[in-house]
C-alpha cells in the first residue's frame, strides 16, 4: 500500500526536522506517511490537482490556486486543518514615528514598501487595502517590492525585514508589515520601540492551511485529519515539533476568511479565474 | 478580570504584566486588555495567537483575552531531577544537563552517560574537596617569585631541566585523564565533575610553571624518553573510571607527591622550590579523592580489589619491555639532591634518590593497605608499579 502522501515547501531547512517528525508519528499511529518537498508552491499546486500527492500543506495564495485550479476542473477541494496560529491574522501599514503622513489618504504621491510579489501578508493584502482606500498601487503611489524568496508566497520573512530597514533608512515613506512580524522586528531591534506609527491596518484573514482533493483516499484523507487534530501539546513527542511548525494545536479548516485574498488576488491580476498565473514579473 | 496598561506599549513591558496576570489563572480564564498604545491591539492579538490564547477585539478598542491551554500543557507531565541536597542512586538520562533538584520540562534528549551509577563515581568526600580545591587556586604569576634573582651552576641548572621536562609529559597525561573522564560522568554528579574540571586545571597550571621553570634562565627543554611516554601511553589506554582513577590518582600521583616533596627540599633556587611546593599541594588533593573514592566503592563491591590488582598486573606486562625512568631524569636527580661532583656528594645524592624510592613505595603500600590489601599483597602490587613514577 502507498503511503498517504503530503507535499510541503522548502521554504527553510528546518521543514526536513518538521516533517520526519510528523511522520515517524503518523507511522507510529498507524497511518502509512510520507512527504515530498517543493522549491516552490505553484509545482505544489499543481501537483496536488494532478493527484500525484494527496495533500498539499498550502499557504493562503496556494488555497486560493488550488481552488480555482480544482473548481475548473470539476474537482472537490477543501481546506482539512489549519494551525491555530493561522486564523486571525492582520498586516499593519506603518509609517516613520517622525513622518508628516498623517492618513492613509497622505500616501498619495510617495512609496510604499512591500515583502515579495508573491506575498499574502506583505503585498497582496495590504496593497488591496489602499486600492479599498482608492490609492491604487503604481497609480497613486509607488510601489518598492522586496523580492526575497519568490515562489515561497512569502513565507520567508526576509522581504519584509528588508522592507522595515528601508522605512528606517527612510527609503521608503510606508511599509507594509505582517502584525507579528512588527512584534518581531520590535524585539530584534529592526523597528525599534516607538520608531514607527500605525496608519491603517487590513481585516482579519487566515493563512496557512492543509488542502485536500476528492481524489485522495477519502478514508485515509479522513484518518490524516484524525490524526493531526489529535496532535497534543501535552505530548513531548510532539510538542517541540508543533514548536518548530508555530502552532499549539491543529483546528479545523476553514475558508471564509480567504475572501479578502480572493478579492486581491483577482484586483492585482495574479491569478486568473481557472487558476492560471497571470501576475506579471513573476518567476518562482 | 479587567487590565489597564494605560501608556505602556506591549513591546516596552506591557508583555510581562499580561504574562504575569495570565500565569496566576487557570486555562480558560478571561482578562480584558485596555491601554493607549496604538499598536497595543496589533501586538497583544498577535503575541496572542502564538502563545495560543484566544482573543475577542471589543467596540471600545479593549481586547478580551482568554488564557489558552499551552502553558499548562506544556508542564503537566513536569518532574523535579532529583532534590538538590540528595544525590540519586542513578540519575536518568534524560535528566541531562539540568541542575540537580530543576524542575524538567517532558521530551528532550536522552544522552546516555556511561557512568551514571553513584556507587561507580560518586565519594562522600567529593563536595567538601571541590570546596577544598576551588579556595586552594593559586595565581602562576603571583604565586611564583618568577623575579627572584639566582645563578646556577650549569650542570645543576641543566638537571633542572630535565626533570621539569620530564614532570610536563606527566602532567599532560595527568590533565589529558580527568577531563575525559568527566566528559563520560553524569552531570547529576557535579561536584565529581568540578572536581575532576579542577583537578584538569591544576595540572594546566602545573603544564605552565613547569615549563617556565624549564626557560627560565634561556636554555632548551630537555629530552622525553620513549619508555616513559610508553608509561604515560598504558595509563591513558584504561577505559574503566575507577581504574584509571587508580592508575593516576592513587598510585601515580601519590608516588608524584613524594618526588615533589624530594625537589621542593633538595630544590637549588627559589623558583624550582616554589613550583614543587604547589603542585605538591594540588597533587595530595588529587590522591586524596582517588582514595576516597575507592574506600566508598570498595564497600559495595567486593570484587574491586581484585580488579584492582588485576590493572596493576596488566599495565605492568604492559611495560616490562620498556626502559622505565629515563635515565636522564635519574641521573638529574641524584646530582640535585649531591649539589656537587665531588664523590662524598655525590654518594649522598645517590643515598637520597634510594631513600625517595623506599619513600615512595612506603607511601603507595599504605593506600594499598588503606583500600583494603593484606601487608604482603601491597608490597608485591607496589613494586609492580612503573618505574617510570606516575
Amino acid at each position: 500500500m502507498t503511503a498517504f502522501t503530503m507535499g510541503a515547501v522548502a521554504y527553510d531547512p528546518k521543514v526536513v526536522t518538521i516533517w520526519n517528525g510528523f511522520r515517524s508519528w503518523f507511522v507510529a499511529s498507524g497511518l502509512p506517511f510520507d512527504y515530498v518537498l517543493y522549491s516552490n508552491y505553484e509545482r505544489q499546486v499543481e501537483d496536488l490537482i494532478a493527484g500525484r500527492i494527496d495533500a498539499a500543506w498550502n499557504s493562503p495564495l496556494a488555497w486560493v490556486r488550488a481552488r480555482r485550479l480544482a473548481e475548473a476542473q470539476g474537482l472537490t477541494i477543501r481546506a482539512l486543518t489549519m494551525r491555530d496560529t493561522d486564523r486571525d491574522l492582520a498586516t499593519a501599514i506603518v509609517t516613520r514615528a517622525d513622518s508628516d503622513i498623517a492618513s492613509v489618504e497622505e500616501l498619495r504621491g510617495r512609496t510604499v514598501a512591500t515583502g515579495a510579489v508573491d506575498s499574502p501578508q506583505a503585498t497582496l493584502l495590504p496593497l488591496d487595502h489602499l486600492r479599498r482606500h482608492g490609492l491604487h498601487p503604481g497609480t497613486d503611489f509607488t510601489v518598492r517590492r522586496f523580492d526575497v524568496g519568490v515562489g515561497l508566497h512569502g513565507d520567508h520573512i526576509g522581504g519584509e525585514r528588508d522592507a522595515a530597514r528601508a522605512l528606517i533608512a527612510g527609503e521608503v515613506d510606508a511599509a507594509c508589515i505582517l502584525d507579528g512580524n512588527h512584534l518581531l522586528f520590535t524585539k530584534e531591534g529592526v523597528l525599534p520601540s516607538g520608531s514607527t506609527r500605525l496608519l491603517t491596518t487590513t481585516g482579519r484573514y487566515d493563512h496557512c492551511t492543509m488542502t485536500v482533493t476528492g481524489s485522495a483516499d477519502p478514508d485515509r484523507t479522513a484518518r490524516f485529519g484524525e490524526l493531526l487534530r489529535s496532535m497534543s501539546y501535552a505530548d513531548p513527542a510532539v510538542r517541540p515539533l508543533l514548536d518548530l511548525e508555530g502552532l499549539t494545536s491543529w483546528e479545523d479548516g476553514r475558508t471564509d476568511r480567504y475572501r479578502m485574498l480572493e478579492a486581491a488576488v483577482t484586483a492585482a491580476g495574479f491569478y486568473d479565474a481557472a487558476g492560471t498565473v497571470t501576475a506579471a514579473e513573476y518567476q518562482p | 478580570m479587567n487590565l489597564d496598561l494605560a501608556g505602556l506599549a506591549f513591546d516596552t513591558g506591557g508583555r510581562l504584566l499580561i504574562q504575569k496576570v495570565l500565569a496566576g489563572l487557570p486555562p480558560g480564564s478571561t482578562v480584558t486588555v485596555t491601554g493607549r498604545d496604538p499598536f497595543l491591539t496589533l501586538h497583544l492579538r498577535a503575541w496572542c495567537r502564538s502563545a495560543g490564547h484566544g482573543t475577542t477585539a471589543q467596540d471600545d478598542g479593549a481586547v478580551e483575552v482568554v488564557k489558552g491551554r499551552p502553558d499548562a500543557d506544556r508542564w503537566a507531565h513536569a518532574e523535579r531531577a532529583g532534590e538538590p541536597g540528595a544525590v540519586a542512586r542513578r540519575p536518568p538520562g534524560h535528566w541531562g544537563l539540568a541542575a540537580r533538584g530543576a524542575l524538567l520540562e517532558t521530551g528532550g534528549p536522552e544522552p546516555a552517560y556511561e557512568l551514571a551509577d553513584r556507587d561507580i563515581v560518586w565519594a562522600d568526600l567529593a563536595p567538601r574537596l571541590y570546596a577544598h580545591a576551588a579556595a586552594a587556586q593559586w595565581d602562576p604569576a603571583t604565586a611564583v617569585p618568577w623575579d627572584a634573582p639566582f645563578t646556577l651552576p650549569a650542570d645543576i641548572e641543566a638537571a633542572i631541566v630535565q626533570i621539569m621536562t620530564y614532570l610536563v609529559e606527566n602532567e599532560q597525561a595527568a590533565l589529558v585523564i580527568p577531563a575525559r573522564l568527566l566528559t563520560r560522568i553524569h552531570p547529576h554528579f557535579r561536584e565529581v565533575l568540578g572536581l575532576l574540571a579542577v583537578q584538569a586545571a591544576d595540572e594546566a597550571r602545573h603544564v605552565d610553571v613547569f615549563t617556565r621553570r624549564a626557560l627560565h634562565t634561556g636554555g632548551r627543554m630537555g629530552s622525553s624518553s620513549a619508555g616513559g611516554r610508553a608509561s604515560l601511553a598504558s595509563l591513558l589506554a584504561e577505559p574503566d573510571f575507577t581504574l584509571a582513577s587508580f592508575l593516576l590518582s592513587v598510585l601515580g600521583e601519590g608516588t608524584f607527591v613524594h618526588l615533589l616533596t624530594f625537589l621542593e627540599r633538595h630544590a637549588p633556587d627559589p623558583v624550582t622550590r616554589a613550583v614543587t611546593r604547589l603542585a605538591r599541594a594540588d597533587e595530595a588533593r588529587h590522591v586524596a579523592f582517588g582514595v576516597a573514592h575507592l574506600e566508598h566503592q570498595s564497600a559495595s563491591d567486593p570484587t574491586m580489589l581484585g580488579r584492582l590488582r588485576g590493572a596493576i598486573e596488566r599495565r605492568h606486562d604492559m611495560l616490562i619491555d620498556t626502559a622505565g625512568l629515563n635515565q636522564d631524569v635519574f641521573d638529574a636527580l641524584l646530582l640535585l639532591a649531591a649539589g656537587s661532583w665531588t664523590p662524598p656528594a655525590l654518594h649522598r645524592g645517590h643515598l637520597a634518590v634510594r631513600q625517595l624510592q623506599a619513600d615512595m613505595d612506603t607511601g603507595r603500600r599504605r593506600h594499598l593497605s588503606r583500600l583494603g590489601f593484606p601487608d604482603d599483597e601491597a608490597a608485591e602490587l607496589s613494586a609492580l608499579h612503573t618505574r617510570n613514577f606516575m
